[in-house]
């Protein structure tokens, strides 16, 4: 069930596929190319009516990535994540808030605790912390921050 | 007893005060205190909608960076004399939250003077309302 | 001249109980625009749980938010039990099931009386809080506390169900149930009630799809989407229920939505309380092996998210909190536009808003003269004495 749903979504975005890793039928990992995240997003949850969840940014030290994570509610219930890595000196991708509303806070969130830039955003301004107690370029949610 | 103590003691209005950082918990149970099964509104307390009204603050949660100013200038708005209850371990000692990040360095109870603490996580509404007994008799003894 | 106006409400206003700033731009007594500011109650808990064990961040998590104070450590125990293939004990995964439903019978109730106090309905406020207060009693009873449970634990459950537990709350169920009844018929069979939010604040499934709604927010809209029926965890998939799912959008079907649901609420624990198996209840995981994994749960409000990534150390090397307000509050600015400003409150309440959970928002577009000042006091005042005078003069008094 959930392979053909894999194989499906390699036939319409595989281009943009760099791997895919099945965990177990409800959880799925596929690792895209930045650049192909719109793209990929958009098949998932336009045409196959995934729910958009939410993203997730990690600081490995050496990169930093960035999963997107979809539902596919109408189909099982998997849990389906888009996985991009990002250069650890300029982290920068394509922003999915033009096309998915849902992604607007957390695309906002990601730059401001994480530092990770997200070209096309509509609206990026901070979104927790204010700039009167917070400084500029100082990112709570990496590694190397220190309170 | 001086008639502003009196005044003050008899029939104690709260504006209730959420500092920030907080679960809501000690915010929920500050409301069931009022709701039937404690109606602690029996004795003339109640929750009012402005701080220029209030005899008494219930500050829970902990105080972050972005309210702080906010913390000090409700309290400035009071009329004194205002007591002020910590509500919760949040409040009391910024308990688990102490090392955030957005935490303010100053706590609650060196931002504006603090009265009477109760803690608990969170406090019953039994454990309030003692506290608040406590604190009404010490002024009144 | 416009008559737009802006008017706050935050970041402490009466109707709330924490902060949080709305502007909302008016034209007249329509609401044209919003602009929402988050962030006064950010804790940074994310950051916090890296430098807690494993066993430590459910009492962190616990304490994101109070009402749904079983739903984040259950998401969160899910994700690293998914994370290091973690078996459970089927005992241990209808307690879980039981202790979420009683939180979401209660977080209902609380909902039912917080919307009544918005709308100036204090009776219906004062009955449900009195009715959730025997819900309180059943948690105190079980879990040793009204609120914050601590049952949640990596691998299983702390406490046990004991079997004169059992008999307390199937002794309890029926003047529950009763209670629910009667709670149905106070909102439900109310005429006034039914005028005043039939038509309100309505949310159509595409606005669900583009906001990614959950909860009883999307199901209202006639989206069918419930994690427990559709990724089964814990007994949901073991225990008869069903998905309560309304068509019309507005804030009149969400509150039908959460009152049928303590219905659904009140089966599964019955079902729970039939069909518990005895045995174990932890199976005692030593090491969480290195991996991901993702934890969800349909709490009250909707789906709540938890990502873990574990190196194979004691502690989480970063930990994702996603909470159902946080998806379920932009939408307010689709349904609150074009309403009027006195169902601004009650639109608001209608998706459950717990800021504490979010605790993340700033949207603010100035549509007429950006010189234009904000309103003071006496400029309300003099406008005030306008209309007076108008009117008297209209009514040739």
């Amino acid at each position: 069930m959930i392979e053909d749903i894999v194989k499906e979504i390699k036939k319409a975005v595989g281009k943009w596929i760099k791997g895919v890793t099945i965990k177990n039928s409800q959880r799925v990992y596929i690792d895209i190319d930045p650049a192909g995240v719109r793209e990929v997003a958009t098949y998932l949850w336009k045409d196959r009516g995934a729910r958009y969840s939410i993203a997730t940014a990690i600081d490995n030290r050496t990169n930093f990535e960035v999963q997107h994570h979809l539902s596919l509610d109408r189909e099982g219930g998997a849990m389906v994540s888009l996985r991009s890595i990002l250069d650890r000196d300029k982290p920068s991708m394509p922003s999915l808030a033009p096309v998915i509303k849902a992604s607007d806070w957390i695309e906002r969130e990601m730059s401001e605790l994480m530092g990770i830039e997200f070209v096309g955003h509509p609206d990026m301004r901070r979104l927790l912390l204010s700039s009167e107690h917070w400084p500029e370029g100082v990112y709570p949610l990496r590694k190397d921050f220190k309170a | 007893m001086s008639l502003k103590i009196k005044a003050l003691t008899k029939s104690p209005w709260v504006y209730h005060l959420c500092a920030g950082g907080s679960c809501n918990n000690c915010d929920i149970e500050i409301l069931d205190c009022l709701t039937p099964r404690f109606d602690v509104e029996r004795f003339g307390v109640t929750l009012i909608g402005s701080v220029r009204h209030a005899d008494a603050l219930l500050v829970s949660g902990i105080v972050t960076k972005k309210t702080a100013p906010l913390v000090k200038q409700i309290w400035e708005q009071a009329p004194k004399p205002c007591l002020v209850v910590a509500i919760g371990g949040c409040a009391c000692s910024q308990g688990m939250f102490k090392d955030c990040y957005t935490a303010n360095p100053v706590p609650l109870d060196e931002l504006i003077p603090v009265h009477a603490y109760v803690p608990g996580c969170p406090p019953k509404p039994e454990t309030m309302i003692a506290g608040i007994v406590k604190l009404l008799g010490s002024l009144t003894k | 001249m416009s008559d737009r106006r802006i008017i706050p409400i935050g970041p402490y206003h009466p109707l709330q109980e924490e902060p949080e700033l709305f502007r909302l731009e008016v034209d007249g007594e329509t609401v044209v625009d919003l602009d929402v500011e988050v962030g006064w109650n950010h804790r940074g808990i994310e950051k916090l749980c890296e430098t807690k064990t494993y066993d430590q961040v459910p009492f962190v998590v616990e304490r994101i938010c109070g009402i749904c104070s079983t739903s984040h450590p259950l998401a969160y125990v899910q994700a690293v039990e998914d994370a290091g293939n973690i078996e459970v004990p089927e005992r241990a995964l209808y307690i879980r099931t039981l202790v979420a439903e009683l939180e979401r019978l209660h977080s209902h109730l609380l909902w039912v009386g917080l919307a009544g106090h918005f709308l100036g309905y204090n009776t219906v406020w004062m009955w449900s809080w009195k009715y959730r207060e025997p819900i309180l009693d059943i948690c105190e009873t079980v879990t040793g506390n009204r609120n914050h449970y601590a049952m949640m634990k990596v691998g299983g459950v702390r406490r046990d169900i004991l079997p004169e537990h059992v008999d307390y709350i199937l002794s309890r169920l029926p003047e529950i149930e009763k209670f629910a009844d009667l709670i149905k018929g106070a909102v439900l069979d109310d005429p006034v009630l039914h005028a005043r939010l039939k038509g309100v604040g309505v949310m159509t499934a595409d606005d669900i799809h583009d906001y990614g709604a959950v909860g009883p927010t999307s199901r209202a809209s006639g989206v069918p989407g419930d994690v427990r029926r559709d990724d089964p965890y814990a007994a949901y998939g073991l225990v008869d229920w069903d998905v309560i799912c309304v068509p019309q959008g507005d804030v009149f079907a969400k509150a039908v939505v959460r009152v049928l649901e303590m219905y659904e609420t009140i089966k599964i624990i019955k079902g729970c309380l039939e069909k518990m198996p005895a045995g174990e209840i932890d199976s005692k995981p030593k090491v969480v092996a290195p991996g991901e994994g993702i934890g969800r749960h349909e709490a009250p409000r909707g789906e709540v998210f938890h990502y873990v990534r574990s190196d194979g150390t004691n502690r989480p090397i970063r930990h994702k909190i996603r909470a159902p307000t946080y998806v379920n509050l932009p939408t307010y600015k689709t349904s609150v536009i074009g309403e009027s400003i006195t169902d601004a409150t009650i639109i608001l309440a209608a998706i459950d808003p717990c800021y504490c959970c979010t605790e993340r928002m700033a949207v603010y577009k100035h549509k007429g003269d950006p010189n234009e000042p904000i309103m003071t006091g006496s400029d309300l005042v003099r406008l005030s004495q306008e209309k007076t005078a108008r009117l008297r003069k209209e009514f040739g008094l």
